[in-house]
């Protein structure tokens, strides 16, 4: 497993070799920072702590956080996030190219929030008719049976909060790296708004580093 | 939005500078089965759309007495060349008055009075 934390840049198209013109979505990703590496035997499991984005006034941070990252005498930054992956060090700085082009990765972000939703945008139910008198028009219906079972079902899908909840997109193939730019390019679209953070995930080893 | 914009620069290949108005020969790569030939289409420019590697282009054609548009995307791999062969003068940005005339004046548009880019 390999990981790296980035922001989502923006979509745009591109055309391939081909000819064919695809939808790319721009995740600006890395350098992430090892801020802490988590062993077994002192914290019960292994991962990599990731830093992102520097945070340049002191003042800005709190006096226990800053401690932390002076400890591996790293600058502060704003996003910290654990990965479970191997072959860095604290202080090591992990970017894009651990990642290589026709990669499939997944891809978490913070999804859009949408605000209280009805049923019909929320679950999908199909409504009623919009026009001919009929006074049905977005509501739920019914929501179960009488005598049995006398409730609602539990996972009834009802109106409520939709969106701003952690998601995953698996099987995202990456299009093409910018190791330059610290720019990555995948295929399709991304949960969350441009600028939101996103976590890039492969299940596959690490690539041969070439220098 | 800006890193969007550096991003699409990378994918850019050149392409000649044509404006609207202009007669160009637009050489298209085509596909049939495993083989590949070029195909020309040759008519004036009536439209410009779009911008970075999404930009589009139109052109206008009468085959035979029946108008044909193409729109071609500007940066298309599958695009062999565009070869401007007259400069027009227009004071339109879209030539869509092109589609309801008849005869010669279908293709009628006002030639360059002298070239600014040497051909």
């Amino acid at each position: 497993m390999k990981g790296i934390i980035g922001k989502k840049v923006g979509m745009t198209q591109v055309f391939t070799e081909g000819g064919h013109l695809v939808s790319v979505t721009v995740i600006e990703a890395g350098p992430a920072k090892v801020i802490q590496k988590k062993a077994k035997d002192q914290d019960g499991y292994e991962a990599l702590q990731l830093g992102y984005e520097e945070i340049r006034k002191e003042k800005n941070v709190t006096k226990p956080m800053l401690g932390h990252f002076k400890k591996v005498s790293s600058p502060a930054y704003r996003l910290l996030r654990e990965i479970k992956m191997e072959g860095f060090n604290e202080g090591d700085n992990i970017t894009v190219d651990i990642f290589a082009k026709g990669e499939k990765v997944s891809i978490t972000g913070t999804s859009k929030g949408k605000g209280f939703q009805g049923v019909m945008k929320r679950h999908h139910y199909k409504g009623g008719p919009g026009s001919h008198g009929s006074m049905f028009n977005r509501a739920p219906g019914s929501i179960g049976s009488s005598a049995y079972p006398s409730r609602v079902w539990k996972n009834k899908g009802l109106p409520g909060h939709m969106g701003d909840e952690r998601v995953t997109v698996k099987n995202i193939e990456i299009f093409d790296i910018k190791k330059d730019q610290n720019l990555m390019l995948v295929m399709g679209a991304v949960p969350g708004p441009n600028g939101g953070y996103v976590i890039v995930k492969s299940e596959a080893a690490l690539a041969v580093k070439e220098s | 939005m800006n890193a969007i914009k550096v991003v699409e620069e990378g994918y850019k290949r050149e392409t000649p500078n044509f404006r609207v108005g202009d007669t160009v020969t637009v050489n298209m790569k085509v596909k049939e089965g495993d083989k590949e030939r070029v195909q020309a289409f040759t008519g004036v420019v009536i439209g410009r759309k779009g911008s970075g590697t999404r930009e589009t282009f139109m052109v206008r054609k009468i085959s035979y007495g029946i108008g044909v548009e193409k729109i071609f995307p500007l940066l298309s791999p599958m695009i062999e060349n565009i070869k401007v062969i007259k400069e027009g003068h227009v004071r339109r940005a879209k030539l869509y008055y092109l589609r309801g005339k008849k005869g010669k004046a279908a293709t009628k548009v006002k030639e360059k009075a002298f070239s600014e880019t040497q051909q």
